[in-house]
């Protein structure tokens, strides 16, 4: 955020409008795009809306479309996503992309309309309490009850969504609010005054943390969010550090493109269903540095059994997150590309000596585990493999300007397992909260803001019912997304599960009636494709890609597919469930019945 | 689990913006993530600069007080976190008020029990009286105790308040 030299107040300006405050202050806050639905408390702003050329207003079906759109434009461009929404049930819709955006810390700023303070308390019409029910699902939230405090407020949210570990900050503004009148001045430093998180690391933590990894034999980066958080400068910064060091990396759902796919280093995702030799390095490493990632329960597995010989150096910005599930020898609390970059520097200022050597049994040990193979499956010739489809979408996107958004649940751990990504700021999904409905939102956001890119939503057939209706919105800005389901007629993911877990009952696991997707997205003015035959499947991605504007592409998939490699719940890292021996044991008994209750 | 361990009370004092909702956040994040409130005092202490101070007693063992310090510290309106009861310059005290039935002799001996303890009169009727009394908790507790046989019939207490000693905010 752009933070202007300190000014005070200007209580000689014109007055303007509540509303008027509003849109100032969105564009003195470099915003571009804002995602909203109209509603009566809110019509003020939207009148304020309706004279400013300057910002782009998308008119969204759904206000959790609104805030999962805000989602992919914040993450794909590293600036804070806007949702603009009424009071009541605009507000309460808003929940769960709120909620989204806390769990993967995603800087957005969420405005809502209130009730007139006068009216406030009387349950009034599409009147709720805001503020409370978002207290605890924000990363900080107000409500602004005097016009002459709405500038102020704005700024402040705008600061705080955007400093120390990003995520969501809610303003909600009473009609009477709107329309009221008061001078205007921009953001200063003042409005940071208050929120003021540490950035910089502890140089004597970061010189102990260097010499441990230049002891270790066996170690390993584990980076998770917070390094694309810090920017595409931390990544470099990570990459530079990683390769200097020879250390093997591996990365969280969230961390996914701040280490190169391509690189001989990288050893794939990490955790539940992440690589056989991620899972295993974690586990045997005697130096884990663990950047901007939390230990999340879905990365270590059992927590008594994680990482049992290794020495934990972990930074984050969030202080609390160090130490909060796996104590660290040395924590750090930064910025993950300043704490990297101060890393670097102190490893190149190091007399040099043959790092090489020194881990070189550790590669062989990994190459071990990768000669496994973990991602292996049985391959058809007449059926679309889930696997299948998605590697074909890696080899036939590969080398574009491409962006990959998914909804939640099987397809999106084999995207996680099979795309691979370069770059960061490429891959959108939703790790901690686990939102269905999240992916075609979230790649709109994405493709509105990077209106020339491939964008694709790697879908299910039930996550992308969740928020279908935003294929309207799509249509509406000539936003030309791509859908790619993989059909398999389940909530795959609980399926599997249930086979795993409870005695192979399906309940309620099954979509007895789906909509002929192809005709829905015709409906919606978009286009649709299907395909169901493995010899047809490069075709109908190059159609996918080719066909101009909104693509919805109906591949159906093998039904009962599982997701492999798995952690099972209650065993450690280096007991995984790989997809060939799972085939050959009864799958029902694998995880006991302590373990059921793990998870 | 790295959450089981010895158990230890502490005391959070918490200086916060005092701003409406603030105090819902803090109990909010208590309750949301399952730690403890024995007790909890709160007021504005300063109100040229909307300051409140609370204190918090809750109990933990080490890993949790230490996520309980970090997530407090963390939030927007908190201006500074303190753990007094580790604190050698920290100071916490109670106000109670307590009230007492009996008649002869057992009445003569709350009263002499009260001058002891330096506790207050501040209301006596024929067969009762309230005794203001203020220290440390563990005084009150012991107070209380005495009185339990001398026809103790309830107690009202404010919860620690905290400060620490020496010039220095």
């Amino acid at each position: 955020m752009h933070l202007a030299p300190l000014t005070k107040t200007d209580a000689a300006a014109p007055p303007i409008t509540g509303a008027e405050i509003v849109v100032r202050a969105l564009l003195d806050a470099g915003v571009d795009t804002v995602f909203g639905y109209p509603g009566g408390a809110v019509l003020p702003i939207y009148d304020a809306l309706f004279h400013e050329p300057r910002l782009r207003h998308v008119l969204v079906r759904h206000e959790q479309g609104a805030t999962h759109a805000a989602e992919g434009y914040a993450r794909s461009t590293g600036k804070p996503g806007v949702v603009l929404v009424t009071s009541g049930p605009g507000a309460t819709n808003a929940v769960t992309g709120i909620v989204d955006a806390l769990m993967d810390s995603i800087p957005m700023v969420v405005l809502t309309g209130q009730v007139p303070t006068h009216l406030i308390g009387s349950d009034a019409f599409q009147e709720c309490d805001t503020v409370g029910i978002t207290r605890s699902c924000t990363k900080h939230n107000m409500l602004v009850r005097r016009t002459e405090d709405l500038a102020p407020a704005l700024h402040e949210a705008f600061h705080i969504a955007t400093s120390g570990r990003p995520g969501p900050v809610l303003v909600d503004i009473p009609k009477d609010v709107q329309f009221g009148q008061a001078s205007y001045a921009g953001p200063s430093a003042d409005h940071g005054r208050r929120y003021r998180p540490r950035v910089e690391p502890d140089r004597a933590a970061i010189i102990r943390a260097v010499e441990l990894i230049a002891a270790a034999e066996r170690p390993v980066f584990y980076t998770g969010g917070g390094v694309i958080n810090a920017g595409p400068d931390a990544a470099q910064a990570l990459t530079a550090l990683a390769r200097a060091v020879g250390a093997p990396v591996t990365s969280t759902l969230m961390g996914l493109g701040a280490f190169p796919a391509s690189d001989p280093q990288w050893l794939g995702m990490l955790g539940m269903h992440g690589s056989y030799e991620a899972n295993h390095a974690m586990h045997d490493c005697d130096v884990m540095v663990c950047v901007g990632a939390r230990f999340d329960d879905r990365v270590t597995g059992r927590v008594d059994a994680f990482s049992p010989g290794s020495k934990k150096i972990h930074i984050d910005i969030d202080p609390s997150s160090i130490g909060k599930i796996v104590p660290a020898e040395i924590g750090i609390v930064a910025d993950a590309g300043r704490a990297l970059q101060a890393m670097l520097e102190v490893w190149r200022a190091r007399p040099r000596c043959n790092q090489a050597a020194q881990i070189a049994d550790w590669w062989k040990r990994i190459d071990g585990w990768r000669a496994r193979r973990c991602f292996s499956y049985a391959p058809s010739a007449d059926r679309i493999k889930p696997q299948y489809a998605i590697e074909r979408l890696e080899a036939l996107t590969r080398g574009r300007d491409r962006y990959i958004t998914t909804e939640v649940g099987q397809h999106q751990m084999w995207a996680a397992q099979f795309l691979r990504f370069d770059e960061p700021n490429r891959w959108m999904t939703s790790g901690g909260l686990g939102t269905m409905g999240y992916g075609l939102p979230a790649a709109i956001g994405v493709q509105l803001a990077h209106p020339d890119a491939l964008v694709i939503d790697v879908a299910g057939e039930a996550s992308i019912q969740m928020c279908i209706q935003e294929l309207s919105t799509a249509v509406q800005y000539r936003a030309p997304v791509k859908v790619m389901i993989l059909n398999n007629e389940w909530m795959g993911m609980v399926r599997q599960w249930q086979q795993l877990l409870h005695g192979e009952r399906y309940a309620h696991s099954y979509s007895e009636s789906l909509p002929d997707f192809v005709k829905l997205a015709e409906a919606y003015g978009a286009t649709g494709l299907r395909v169901d035959h493995p010899d047809a499947l490069d075709a109908a991605i190059r159609a996918m890609i080719d066909t101009p504007g909104p693509v919805l592409l109906d591949c159906r998939v093998v039904k009962d597919e599982n997701c492999f490699p798995m952690i099972p719940s209650g065993r450690a890292h280096n007991d995984m469930l790989l997809g060939d021996v799972a085939a050959a044991e009864d799958i029902g008994t694998v995880i006991d019945d302590a373990g059921r209750r793990l998870v | 689990m790295q959450y089981e361990g010895e158990e230890r009370r502490a005391t959070f004092s918490v200086l916060v913006d005092n701003e409406p909702g603030v105090l819902h956040r803090l109990v909010g994040l208590f309750a949301a993530r399952g730690y403890n409130i024995e007790s909890l005092t709160v007021a504005e202490t300063d109100h040229a600069e909307h300051l409140s101070r609370v204190t918090i007693v809750s109990r933990g063992t080490a890993p949790i007080l230490a996520q309980i310090y970090a997530q407090l510290e963390k939030m927007v309106a908190v201006r500074a976190v303190s753990d007094i009861g580790r604190d050698p310059l920290g100071v916490e005290r109670e106000l109670a008020l307590v009230k007492v039935r009996g008649t002869g002799t057992e009445r003569v001996e709350a009263l002499r029990v009260a001058e002891i303890f330096r506790s207050k009169v501040i209301d006596t009727g024929l067969e009762s009286f309230i005794f203001e009394i203020t220290g440390a908790p563990s005084k009150i507790d012991s107070f209380e105790e005495l009185m339990r046989p001398l026809g103790l019939v309830e107690v009202s207490r404010t919860g620690v308040l905290s400060i620490r000693r020496g010039a220095q905010r």
